[in-house]
């Protein structure tokens, strides 16, 4: 169940944050970037590391005693692939209501069961493979933006979100805006796999009720069906929202079979090409930017 | 990770899934010899880890066993798809009054596997009319009742709604127990005496899940590791995979190459689609696609640099990158500049654009300083990099 006032993807100031694997070296630099940047992380776990502490923020050996004595709801889970599935049902068992997994290369079924056990107990899930979200102005999770430094230049407060199913292209977008005096609302790497916790069609639902947010930058790549199932959804839910989505990867289209690299990004047939993803948001009045600069169509200032 | 039919039909056979009986020959005369055993028609298959066997005529019946030889003869010399056929397969011809598809799949918006069941099996299931679809919890598979439900919706009767109802449920725990993307059995058929048989079956494995599947793997022999892309990898692309693969940090590699005179070091995953698409818009003629990113060793951007600027027709390497999060910029500076020298070219001629703006940025642009190379910042948007990119190229740079 779903907890009353439960943290969601638009954080607040005083969301208290756990980080699950918190001794690792990515996590530790990402706890260093977090906390620089205001986001109150105020415990970490790892198994068999419980009583030392990671830049003054304590270890624990379980979820449980973590969350029992820091009342943290968020978590960032930060372990290896196969590591993954037991520790967001571990948070899940705690009462984290929301978890964002940075982690790649995730089983499939274990997302898969992971996301089965979240619907079950409440939680948001953001993820996997992704390099996490932001707030601009309040907090992140994950190691969006990195540096301190960056993240300041790259994200400033505003109106619009982005939603990217790529982690460098979030900061990319964001970064873009920011230099035209376009602020953002939240922006959150979705997750590069075939299946991740929150789709496109799951956050603008969410996005639709807050009243800070007036736009959405959504950026596409082929391979999946993310976009196309968005393009349905609004189809039959009109939304307040103005939508700009920028596909990448129209050459793929054309060299059929071919695996460049993003392990989702295989087209086989009509199925998950970006020509189709184009003409699915087009149909239904989505504003598709043919080239990349393109995006600031109609955004609010 | 796609296995061989007859790997996946002896996987299937673990869970309890009925096959025709299957052998295999590499040669024509093992062909002909296993037709005399089996006795009558038969059928022989290539095998090959993709789909579209039958269109490409590597799917034949024989009816002697000089028939099979002259057959298998055929498909042995194959290439299809860019790869040479040097297995075939060779069984029964099954007589039947009823096929129908059974699929698993993954139903990426409902974030759950889910059953396909069609009464229109072979190879035009893509079109088949009639689809009966249910997904099913990840923990526990599908439900032999489930199975039967959904047979029902095809409108079929009597004792094959236990057959078809148990072959599903039974599907669903190979697809779990297996960490499958995708398995089916197409077709499974009724035959006159009312049993059910596959006849084929199509397995893909998750490649992120292959270490803990080794065992089960293992015993079905190489699983071919067969380049998707319509032709074999070339020396350029092995020795990038190899690059990669010297340090599991960061990625630099994933190349793919292409004829034109553009060195492209790109990077991340988005942004390396976003500019290859800018790159051909602006009418460049990219020597390769690649990915980097995830923060790689100096070393390793290095390799890759000295690689992508060996072959000859490549004057000039463009590196761009998105606003960078955990890829430090510097290290990427430093990496392409030790490239640059170590493929005997001067690093301000070799490198044409260099935009990785983020994280580290300052310290890379007084690296590139040193060595006379302006680095561009975040105000030169992918876009506007990709098409200077393309002007250098091009154009000779003084």
């Amino acid at each position: 169940m779903r907890l009353k006032g439960a943290p969601t993807v638009l954080l607040n100031p005083d969301d208290r944050i756990l980080v699950q694997g918190i001794t690792g070296r990515e996590a530790t630099g990402m706890v260093e970037d977090a906390l620089a940047y205001g986001s109150r992380v105020v415990a970490g776990v790892t198994p068999g590391k419980g009583g030392q502490t990671v830049l003054g923020v304590p270890v624990y050996n379980t979820v449980k005693e973590a969350v029992e004595t820091s009342g943290a709801r968020v978590s960032v889970v930060s372990v290896p692939a196969h590591a993954v599935l037991d520790a967001a049902v571990e948070g899940f068992s705690h009462g984290i209501q929301l978890c964002l997994i940075m982690s790649e290369r995730v089983p499939r079924l274990d997302t898969a069961k992971l996301l089965f056990e979240a619907r079950r107990t409440g939680c948001t899930v953001i993820g996997p493979n992704t390099l996490g979200l932001i707030r601009p102005g309040v907090a992140k999770l994950g190691t969006i933006g990195g540096r301190v430094d960056n993240v300041k230049r790259s994200f400033t407060p505003g109106r619009v979100a982005v939603l990217s199913r790529s982690g460098g292209m979030t900061t990319e977008i964001a970064s873009f805006l920011t230099s035209r005096g376009i602020g953002q609302s939240v922006a959150i790497g979705v997750g590069g796999d075939a299946i991740v916790g929150s789709t496109f069609t799951d956050l603008i639902k969410e996005l639709e009720h807050d009243t800070e947010t007036e736009a959405v930058v959504v950026y596409g790549e082929p391979g999946g069906t993310a976009e196309e199932s968005l393009a349905e959804y609004l189809r039959s839910n009109p939304t307040r929202l103005r939508i700009n989505a920028f596909l990448s990867g129209r050459f793929v289209d054309e060299m059929q079979g071919v695996r460049f690299g993003h392990a989702a990004v295989i087209v086989e047939g009509d199925r998950g090409s970006v020509r189709g993803k184009t003409k699915a948001l087009r149909d239904v009045g989505v504003f598709v930017a043919d080239r990349f600069d393109d995006i600031l169509e109609g955004l609010p200032s | 990770m796609r296995l061989l039919e007859h790997q996946a039909k002896a996987l299937l056979g673990g869970f309890g899934v009925s096959f025709t009986e299957t052998s295999l020959a590499k040669s024509p005369e093992t062909a002909a010899d296993i037709a005399a055993k089996i006795g009558g028609a038969v059928v022989l298959k290539a095998q090959v880890p993709f789909g579209g066997r039958g269109k490409a005529g590597a799917v034949r019946f024989a009816d002697s066993p000089m028939d099979a030889e002259r057959v298998a003869r055929d498909i042995l010399g194959m290439t299809i798809k860019g790869e040479v056929v040097d297995c075939v397969s060779i069984e029964t011809k099954v007589s039947y009054k009823a096929e129908y598809y059974l699929g698993i799949a993954w139903d990426t918006s409902a974030k759950l596997p889910v059953a396909l069941l069609s009464d229109g099996g072979g190879i035009e299931v893509e079109h088949a009319v009639r689809m009966v679809r249910r997904t099913f919890s990840p923990w526990t598979g599908l439900d032999a009742f489930i199975g039967r439900e959904m047979a029902v919706e095809l409108g079929i009767e009597g004792r094959l709604l236990s057959g078809l109802g148990q072959n599903l449920a039974r599907l669903s725990v190979a697809f779990l127990s297996c960490d499958a993307l995708t398995m089916e059995i197409n077709p499974l058929v009724e035959r006159s005496d009312g049993t059910l048989i596959g006849l084929d079956a199509h397995v893909e494995i998750d490649d992120d899940s292959v270490t803990r599947q080794t065992t089960r793997l293992k015993v079905l022999g190489d699983i071919s590791s067969s380049s998707v892309g319509g032709r074999p990898p070339t020396v350029l692309e092995l020795e990038a995979q190899r690059i990669d693969a010297m340090d599991h940090r960061g990625v630099a590699g994933r190349v793919v190459e292409f004829d034109g005179d553009l060195g492209l070091l790109i990077g991340g995953g988005g942004a390396s689609l976003t500019v290859f698409d800018a790159i051909r818009r602006h009418k460049g003629s990219p020597a390769n696609y690649c990915e980097v990113g995830g923060n790689p060793t100096e070393e390793k951007v290095a390799a890759l640099t000295a690689l992508l600027l060996s072959k000859p027709r490549v004057r000039n390497l463009a590196v761009i990158m998105n606003v960078v999060n955990n890829t430090r910029a510097d290290v990427m500076a430093r990496g392409v500049i030790e490239g640059a020298r170590r493929a005997g070219r001067v690093p301000s001629e070799a490198i044409s654009v260099f935009r990785i703006p983020g994280s580290w940025e300052q310290e890379a642009k007084e690296l590139l300083a040193v060595e006379g190379i302006e680095a561009l910042g975040r105000e030169v948007s992918l876009d506007e990099a990709a098409r200077r990119a393309v002007e250098r190229s091009t154009h000779r740079v003084a």
